[in-house]
This record gives structure tokens, C-alpha cells and sequence, in this order.
């Protein structure tokens, strides 16, 4: 490593953050952009799962909380692709990339929601784990994207209130709806406990060395653990995980995920993976012609 | 049913579906940053049908959801504009807009001065918002005119949006747009009181989950 | 394209503060965009959108000559402070 490198890294393990038209290390902002990228790309095709139960909502109050919800997201993505672009790399590359697969997003988008309980489910506990993960980049090194995690996080509250209200509606309605509930936190335990990633030392883990994460993969996990599995359990509902339990010592202990799966959801094999990327290419290629002519300044 | 609500039904029908075609551009709208201010226009319409249905349902004895879900298809009082599917085309998505916030204008506009204090008061809360609507669309209208595809979306939407207007008000509909009145036999095919085939797959899927548990919570 | 820059202001009485930015094609579809992505919860009570090239950063400073007295660490008041209220004890005991 040169010795400015050296100094840059110095700089950012002692608390230093740095702005965009600051001189950054090279692997610095390639780690950085990567990240960026993925992130972004995530909060757009997890727009996709949402999107077909606006339509399906079963009330107005719940349409118009779902839409919101949804606009958020795109809003974060709009965030982020900006704070990726003002670090060299243009929008439209990043599409690009996206829809031929050369740039991955996260494991739960891959997924496919099959009922109204999905939508409690992604609202109450995917969001959790994301919100989770979210927090941890509020004291990223890279300024700019510290300060939009902020803005993210403030409306990011707004969805956890949604989640829980759908699912209480649900679980102090009849019978079918309880176990819509039950159903689909049992269908999307296992792609939520690979969401964090595997338990990578944090000494070892890029995103933290260069303090872009201010957590670990395992920390996080942990966080969603504990907050989460007393909620999930005091509605009567199971995991399906009969290894689950908390220690003594406040550590959670559960069956080892698939990192199996996980790698291979992200790299496009996952059961919705091709057919959103194509629905998302569709749309651009058939709005191009809006890009091209009436918005070239 | 009295007048007053079957008017405030045609409204909110409108507002509804037309608010639920402009949701399903949520996530895939030419630009990130239209995708949000889109989405809020959408929001404001299903807001507006919920505060429409709100007062129809005083007076009806039920609520808001279930004359926005638990109707018939053919019960809906919506105008064939709203109910058609424009979801790949962007050009057509605009000029509906366009159309659609031109007719509500003009018959927004002749209820904020209705001698019911409650209609005359929703009328004018729903007009200043779709102020910002307007705007957008002439916004957009004006960015397209010079694309054919924009122009033949106009001239192709164009019977349908003199449809959302009552009949007499269409002579200040075409004034306000700009285009000359169509025949009486032309007008017939898109006016109120038929629906598009349209309208019924549209309603199968945005009922799909109230109908799977009837009367439940949500 | 342009990138706009925006500025929100919370509420009267506080600085506007760089909240992000958009890609516009011009001022008016800035408005257009800028008030739903930063406005739509009403948590600003004005936005201010700046084309990014109107911008000028300073970021470079001259400070060759150290010139401490310009700044509040430039002085050492504690330590004076001390020297002379010890001074004046000495001179009048019973005094103040």
C-alpha cells in the first residue's frame, strides 16, 4: 500500500470522512462504488416484488400506505444512484449493468411473494434486516453517503409502522389471514437470515476496514435476531428453525444458512431473478425514445 | 340514490381507477426522479376518491371501501378514459394525463362554487392540488408536442376525455385544449355509461385479495 | 441533463442545508421533481435548487504566514487571565 494510501486509511479508521471532491484511494472507491451500486440497484428491483400488491391492495388507507412505501424506495434509489454517479459512474451504465446481470442486488428481491401475508412480511421483517444494515452506513466514511442514509433511515421508520400494522391486522383477523402470516415468515425465514451475509471476522471484512459499514455481517445478523424473534414469537408464531434460541450470554444460535444459495440467488439464479430483470428491461428499452428526445438538456 | 351521491360516485370512480392506472408506473417510470413526483400524483388521486367516497358513503350508510371494492364492475360509474391499460406507453400515459386533468379542471371548477357546503369545500382542496398536476402534465404536454406518437395519443384520447365532462361542459373542455369537437357518433363510443373491456380484469385484480377473505380487516 | 443541487430549510429561522441532489433536464422539471423527493412529507418548508455548475467551492486556503490572531485558539486568555487576577490579589487583598 503507497503512503498516501496508508494516510487515507488512517484517516478513515480514526473517524475521518471524506467528501466527493476529496482525493480517495483507488481501492477505496472501488470497494466504495461497488457497494454504492449494489445498494442502489437493491432498493430498485425490490420495487418490483411491492409493486403488484398496490394493485391488489384490499383498502384505500392500505393503498395509499403501500404507495408511499414504494415511492420511498425508488426515492432511496434515486438517492443513491446519485451518490454512485457523483463518483464516476453514470446512471445509465449502472441500468446497463443491472439488467445484463454483470451487477448484483440483494438475495430478497430474488424471491416471489405469493399473498397479502408477503406484504406484512417484507414490510415488517425485510425491512427490519435492511433498516439494520442501513443504520450501520449512517457514520460511513464517504460523506455523501452517510448524509442520504439519513434521509433514508427517517423515512425508512415510517415503513416499520406500516409492516407491524398489517401484520397485527392480520393476525387479529381470521384464521386463513393468521396463517398467511405464519406461512410466509416460514417461506422467507432462510433468505433472511442469508441477507446479512456470512460471518466474516469484521477485521477481516473490506466494508468495515475502511469504516464504509460501521458493523460487521454477524453483528447485524445478531441485531435482527434480537429484535425481531421476541416479536415474531409473541404473536404465536414459529421460525423454522429448531436450532433458534438465545443463549445466556445474549448471542443467538441458529442452523447455518445456505451460502450456497445465497451466492447463487445474487448471481441471477434466483426463482424471480431473470423474469424481473427482463421486466425491468423492458421498460427502459421502451422509454429510451422519452430519455433521448425530450430530456437530452 | 340521490343525485348528490351518484355524483360524488362518478367522481370518485374517475379519481380511483385513473389513480390506479398511474400506480402501475410505480418502480418503471422514464426517470428515477419522475418515478417519485409520478407516484405522489397517483397518491393524490386515490386520496381524493377516498375523500369522495368518504362523503357518498354518509349519505349511502356504508364506507369508503366498500363502495371503492365491493361493487360490480358494471356498477362502476367511471368514464372509458381511466380504464384504459396505456402501461407500455408513455406518450399515451401523458396525454391521458394531459386530457384527464383538463376535464377535471372544468368540472372541478363548477363545483367549487356548488351551494352544498361539504361538495363545494372538497371541490376546492381537490382543485389546489391538481394544480400541481396540471402543471406536470403541460409540463410534459409541452416537452412532447413535437413527437408524432405524442400528437396521435392526443388526437386518439381526445373523444374519451370529452366522455369525463357532462355533456355541456363540452364545449368548454374543447375550448380549454385547444381541438374541435368531434361528431355526436364518435363521441358515443367513449362516453360515461359504457366501460371498456377493459374495466373488468382491471377490477378482478385490484379485488383479488378483498375478495379472497370477504368482510375481513385489513 | 443537470445535476440541480438541493437546499431545504426546515422550518423559518433555520439555514438552508444541502439535502441532495436531482438530474433535470431544466428549472422547470427540477420543480416539478425536487418538491415531491424533498418535499412530500412537508418536512421542508422551502427548497432552493441550484444548477451544480453555479456553484463555486473554495476548498483551498492560503495560510502561509500562521496568522493565529484571525482565529479563537490564536490567544491564550486563560493563562493572562490567571496572572492577572493573582496580581490584583496581592495588590489589594480585601477587594471585590
Amino acid at each position: 500500500m503507497d503512503q498516501r494510501t496508508q494516510e487515507f486509511l488512517a484517516y478513515v479508521q480514526d473517524g475521518g470522512q471524506v467528501e466527493a471532491t476529496d482525493w480517495l484511494a483507488d481501492e477505496y472507491r472501488q470497494r466504495l462504488l461497488k457497494f454504492v451500486e449494489m445498494h442502489a440497484n437493491s432498493e430498485l428491483m425490490g420495487v418490483l416484488p411491492e409493486r403488484e400488491w398496490i394493485l391488489k391492495a384490499p383498502t384505500l388507507q392500505r393503498k395509499l400506505a403501500l404507495t408511499a412505501k414504494v415511492q420511498d424506495e425508488v426515492g432511496h434509489a434515486q438517492l443513491i444512484y446519485r451518490v454512485a454517479e457523483d463518483l464516476g459512474k453514470p446512471r445509465e451504465q449502472m441500468f446497463a449493468d443491472l439488467v445484463s446481470g454483470r451487477a448484483k442486488f440483494h438475495n430478497v428481491f430474488h424471491y416471489p411473494t405469493y399473498t397479502w401475508g408477503d406484504v406484512g412480511v417484507i414490510a415488517w421483517l425485510v425491512d427490519a434486516a435492511a433498516i439494520i444494515s442501513q443504520k450501520a452506513l449512517l457514520k460511513c466514511s464517504y460523506a455523501p453517503y452517510a448524509r442520504i442514509m439519513r434521509k433514508i433511515c427517517w423515512e425508512e421508520s415510517f415503513h416499520i409502522l406500516h409492516g407491524r400494522d398489517v401484520i397485527l391486522a392480520l393476525m387479529t383477523g381470521t384464521d386463513a389471514q393468521r396463517e398467511l402470516v405464519q406461512e410466509a415468515v416460514t417461506r422467507w425465514w432462510p433468505p433472511l437470515m442469508q441477507f446479512h451475509g456470512n460471518p466474516i471476522p469484521r477485521d477481516e471484512d473490506p466494508m468495515w476496514i475502511w469504516r464504509i459499514k460501521s458493523q460487521g455481517n454477524e453483528e447485524a445478523r445478531q441485531q435482527f435476531l434480537d429484535g425481531y424473534v421476541p416479536q415474531i414469537w409473541e404473536l404465536g408464531l414459529t421460525v423454522p428453525d429448531p436450532k433458534l434460541r438465545r443463549r445466556d450470554d445474549g448471542v443467538w444460535e441458529y442452523s447455518e444458512p445456505d451460502w450456497d444459495e445465497l451466492r447463487s440467488v445474487v448471481t441471477g439464479h434466483g426463482p424471480r431473478s431473470q423474469d424481473r430483470l427482463a421486466f425491468r428491461r423492458r421498460f427502459l428499452d421502451q422509454e429510451q425514445w422519452v430519455r433521448d428526445v425530450v430530456l437530452a438538456a | 340514490m340521490s343525485e348528490r351521491a351518484s355524483l360524488l360516485l362518478t367522481l370518485a370512480d374517475d379519481e380511483l381507477i385513473v389513480g390506479w392506472r398511474d400506480s402501475e408506473w410505480t418502480g418503471i417510470a422514464p426517470t428515477l426522479e419522475e418515478d417519485v413526483a409520478f407516484s405522489s400524483i397517483a397518491q393524490n388521486e386515490i386520496g381524493h376518491a377516498r375523500a369522495l367516497y368518504e362523503l357518498a358513503a354518509a349519505d349511502l350508510g356504508t364506507d369508503a371501501d366498500a363502495l371503492a371494492f365491493d361493487r360490480e364492475p358494471s356498477e362502476y360509474a367511471c368514464a372509458p378514459l381511466v380504464e384504459l391499460r396505456l402501461l407500455d406507453d408513455w406518450a399515451m400515459t401523458i396525454a391521458r394525463r394531459y386530457l384527464y386533468e383538463q376535464a377535471d379542471q372544468v368540472r372541478i371548477s363548477a363545483l367549487v362554487s356548488s351551494s352544498d357546503p361539504e361538495l363545494a369545500g372538497l371541490a376546492a382542496k381537490i382543485d389546489r392540488e391538481e394544480v400541481y398536476h396540471r402543471l406536470h402534465a403541460e409540463l410534459w404536454a409541452e416537452r412532447l408536442a413535437g413527437e408524432p406518437r405524442f400528437r396521435s395519443a392526443v388526437e386518439e384520447l381526445w373523444p374519451y376525455a370529452l366522455g369525463v365532462v357532462a355533456p355541456e361542459q363540452r364545449d368548454e373542455l374543447a375550448r380549454r385544449v385547444g381541438l374541435p369537437l368531434p361528431s355526436n357518433s364518435l363521441l358515443q363510443g367513449h362516453a360515461r355509461g359504457t366501460h371498456t373491456d377493459e374495466l373488468e380484469p382491471l377490477w378482478t385484480e385490484m379485488t383479488e385479495v378483498r375478495r379472497s377473505i370477504p368482510g375481513a380487516q385489513w | 441533463m443537470k445535476v440541480y443541487e438541493v437546499f431545504r430549510r426546515e422550518r423559518k429561522g433555520q439555514p438552508f442545508e444541502h439535502a441532495g441532489s436531482i438530474e433535470a433536464p431544466d428549472a422547470a422539471f427540477a420543480d416539478t421533481w425536487a418538491r415531491e423527493q424533498y418535499g412530500r412529507r412537508g418536512e421542508s418548508d422551502a427548497l432552493w435548487l441550484v444548477p451544480r455548475e453555479s456553484i463555486h467551492e473554495i476548498t483551498e486556503w492560503a495560510d502561509e504566514f500562521d496568522l493565529k490572531y484571525r482565529r479563537v485558539d490564536g490567544y491564550s486568555i486563560k493563562a493572562r487571565l490567571k496572572e492577572a487576577r493573582e496580581r490584583a490579589s496581592v495588590a489589594a487583598p480585601d477587594a471585590g
